[in-house]
C-alpha cells in the first residue's frame, strides 16, 4: 500500500496526487492518515484516497514520539510499501523517527519521486542548491517527505469511492510534554502562492525602508513581499513567513524581483524555480546577477522609486 | 550533566565550484569544516555545562583528518572527542545507528545535542533517528533551551507558531542557527585542547560492523540555472526603462 500523512490539508492533497500515481503503477491502494479529528476525510477521498484512517488521539498538537508510533502501527497493519509525509517541520521530525523504527531508508525534502524497477527513487537538493542527489531505496517501507508546491493536487472527483476507518491507537506516552503553543505574529503573507514577489536583503539600511519594497509590490499588483535570511532571522524586520530560501519558503512566482540581495546559494535555492528573475544590486559582482534574467547595477534607493514609477506609468 | 554533541565534518558548501561542462559540483579539494549548526549545538552544550557542570563529549563519524576539526570543538569547551570511521556508501540509517550505538556505549548521558541539519546534505534526519533508536524524547528546531536540574524547557520554532516543550532526561535536542553565536576559542584554549583526548573507536567497538545502507545514492546531478543574464550597468533611468520594456514583453506586467 501507499500511505500518505501530513497535518497540513493543502499539502495532503498534493501528496495524494503523487500517491495515487505511485499506487496505480504498483497496482496498490492509497491510504490517507488523519491523526486527530476527522475534518477532511471526504475531501481526501475525492482527491484520490481509497481509504482514510482516522487515528483518534487526545494529543492536541503534533509530537514526534507519539505520532511516529501511531504511524508505525498503521503502516504495519496497512502493509505500507511507500510512505509520503508532508515536509513541514512536524513532518520532517516524524519521518526520520518513523524510519528508525522500521530500520529503513528515508529521504527528506524531495523535489521528485518516481519508481524505477518497482523501487522508489527520490531526488533532493544537496550542497546548498549546487546539486541534486538521486537516491534509490533498497528496503521497505520507503519513506519520503515532500515540501508543498512540488506536486499539484488532482482535481476533485466526487465520484471516487473510499472508506473511512476510525481507530483508537494506544501508544506509549512520551516523557516530554507540550506546555505552550504560541501563534507567531504573521501578516498572513503566503509567499508560496504568490505570482509576483518583490524581495529584499541586506542592501536595506533601515526597517522603515521596507516601504519601498511594498510600494513596488503594490504597483505590480503582486503585493507580496519576500526577504532573505538576515531580514527575517537576524534583524527580524519581517516575520518568518516572508523568508525565502533553503531554510525558509520555496517559491515559484511568475516574476521575482530581488533588491539588495547578494544571492547566497541558500537564497537562490528558495527562488530558483521562479519564472522571470530580476536583480537590483549596487555590486556588479553580486552572485544574484548570475541567477537573474534581468539586472540593474545600481543603488536600490535610487532604482526602486524609479522602477515603481516607470511600472506605474507603463501599466497605466 | 553529561552532554553528547554530535558533530559532522562537511565540505564548506560556500567553496564548492561547479563544473561548467557537466554542471556537477566539484567536491575534490574543497576545504572541510565542522557543520555550522553543529557548532551552535556545541555552544549550547558549553552554556549548559557552565551552569550545571558535567562533561561534554563530541561524537563524530568521519575520516582520520576530522580529528583536526574535533580539536576546534575541544578548544571551544568540549572535554573529549570520539571519532568513528565513516563506512563507504553510508546513509542516514547507518550514520544514526552508529552514533546511537556509540552513545549507548558512552552510557551515562542526559542530553544529546545536534544541529537541526548539516549544511552539506541538509536532511535533518540524524537527530530524530538517533532519538528514535535510543527511544528517548526529541525536541527539534530548538530556538532556545533552558536547563534546570530535573528538566529541560525548550521552544521550537515552527514558522507559524512556537511550541514550548518540557522534557525530563535523557533527551535529544536539535538546535537552529539562531539559538546562539558560537564562541571563538582563545589562543590559550586552542593550546590546551591539544591535551584533551580524542578516542578512536571502530565500528566493531560499538557493535555496528557489517552494517548495510538502506538507500543508495545513484547519482549526484548538476542543476542547470540558465537565465538570460541581461544586466544593465549604465544610466539608471535608461536601465529602468529598458527593464520595464522587457518585463512587458515577457508578459509579467498585467
Amino acid at each position: 500500500m501507499v500511505l500518505v500523512y501530513s497535518d497540513n490539508k493543502d499539502l495532503m492533497l498534493e501528496l495524494l496526487a503523487k500517491g495515487s500515481e505511485l499506487a496505480k503503477e504498483l497496482n496498490k491502494s492509497l491510504t490517507a492518515v488523519i491523526i486527530g479529528n476527522d475534518e477532511c476525510s471526504k475531501e481526501y477521498i475525492a482527491h484520490g484516497a481509497d481509504k482514510v484512517i482516522v487515528a483518534e488521539t487526545d494529543l492536541k498538537d503534533s509530537k514526534a514520539e507519539e505520532f511516529s508510533d501511531i504511524l508505525e502501527s498503521i503502516a504495519k497493519e496497512d502493509d505500507s510499501e511507500i510512505i509520503l509525509i508532508g515536509s513541514n517541520k512536524n513532518g520532517k521530525e516524524i519521518a526520520p523517527r518513523l524510519a528508525s523504527k522500521f530500520e529503513t531508508g528515508c529521504c527528506t525534502d524531495c523535489i521528485n519521486v518516481y519508481l524505477k524497477d518497482k523501487k522508489l527513487v527520490a531526488e533532493r537538493i544537496v550542497y546548498s542548491g549546487n546539486a541534486v542527489a538521486v537516491e534509490q531505496f533498497t528496503t521497505t517501507p520507503q519513506i519520503v517527505t515532500i515540501p508543498s508546491k512540488v506536486f499539484d493536487a488532482l482535481p476533485k472527483d466526487d465520484g471516487h469511492k473510499g472508506e473511512v476507518v476510525t481507530k483508537k491507537i494506544d501508544v506509549k506516552k512520551s516523557s516530554s510534554k507540550i506546555v505552550n503553543v504560541q501563534e507567531l505574529k504573521t501578516e498572513g503573507a503566503n509567499v508560496e502562492d504568490a505570482e509576483i514577489i518583490v524581495s529584499c536583503g541586506r542592501g536595506l539600511k533601515d526597517k522603515n525602508d521596507i516601504k519601498m519594497i511594498h510600494d513596488l509590490a503594490e504597483v505590480l499588483k503582486g503585493r507580496t513581499v519576500g526577504c532573505s535570511r538576515p531580514i527575517a532571522a537576524d534583524l527580524k524586520w519581517l516575520p518568518e513567513d516572508h523568508w525565502i530560501g533553503l531554510s525558509g519558503h520555496k517559491v515559484k512566482p511568475k516574476l521575482y524581483i530581488a533588491a539588495g540581495i547578494s544571492g547566497q546559494i541558500q537564497h537562490i535555492a528558495g527562488m530558483r524555480d521562479s519564472g522571470i528573475i530580476v536583480a537590483i544590486n549596487k555590486d556588479p559582482e553580486a552572485l544574484i546577477f548570475k541567477s537573474a534574467d534581468y539586472g540593474i547595477v545600481g543603488d536600490l534607493y535610487e532604482v526602486l522609486p524609479k522602477l515603481t514609477d516607470a511600472i506605474k506609468t507603463k501599466m497605466g | 550533566m553529561n552532554i553528547v554533541v554530535c558533530a559532522k565534518q562537511v565540505v564548506d558548501v560556500s567553496e564548492i565550484k561547479v563544473d561548467s561542462k557537466t554542471n556537477k559540483p566539484i567536491l575534490a579539494g574543497v576545504p572541510h569544516k565542522i557543520s555550522d549548526i553543529d557548532k551552535n549545538a556545541m555552544e549550547e552544550a558549553i552554556k549548559i555545562k557552565e551552569k550545571h557542570g558535567g562533561k561534554i563529549t563530541v561524537l563524530t563519524l568521519g575520516s582520520a583528518d576530522a580529528k583536526e576539526k574535533i580539536k576546534e570543538l575541544l578548544a571551544m569547551g568540549a572535554d573529549e572527542g570520539i571519532l568513528l570511521p565513516e563506512p563507504e556508501n553510508h546513509d542516514y540509517f547507518m550514520t544514526s545507528q552508529i552514533l546511537a550505538s556509540a552513545i549507548k556505549k558512552i552510557g551515562e548521558y542526559d542530553i544529546v545535542l545536534c544541529g537541526e541539519a548539516s549544511i552539506d546534505l541538509f536532511s535533518g534526519q540524524i537527530g530524530p533517528r538517533v532519538a528514535g533508536i535510543l527511544n528517548i524524547p526529541q525536541i527539534t528546531y530548538a530556538q532556545n533551551v533552558t536547563v534546570e536540574k530535573e528538566k529541560i524547557v525548550s521552544e521550537r520554532n515552527l514558522g507559524d507558531k512556537a511550541v514550548t516543550i518540557e522534557s525530563s532526561f535523557p533527551v535529544l535536542v536539535t538546535v537552529t542557527k539562531e539559538i546562539n553565536e558560537p564562541r571563538l576559542p582563545s589562543l590559550m584554549q586552542i593550546l590546551a585542547a591539544a591535551n584533551k583526548p580524542i578516542h578512536d573507536w571502530s565500528l566493531d567497538d560499538v557493535g555496528s560492523g557489517g552494517i548495510e545502507p538502506k538507500i543508495l545514492t545513484i547519482d549526484i546531478k548538476g542543476v542547470s540555472m540558465e537565465r538570460k543574464n541581461v544586466i544593465y550597468q549604465d544610466d539608471i533611468d535608461d536601465s529602468v526603462g529598458k527593464l520595464v520594456d522587457n518585463l512587458a514583453k515577457e508578459g509579467v506586467l498585467r
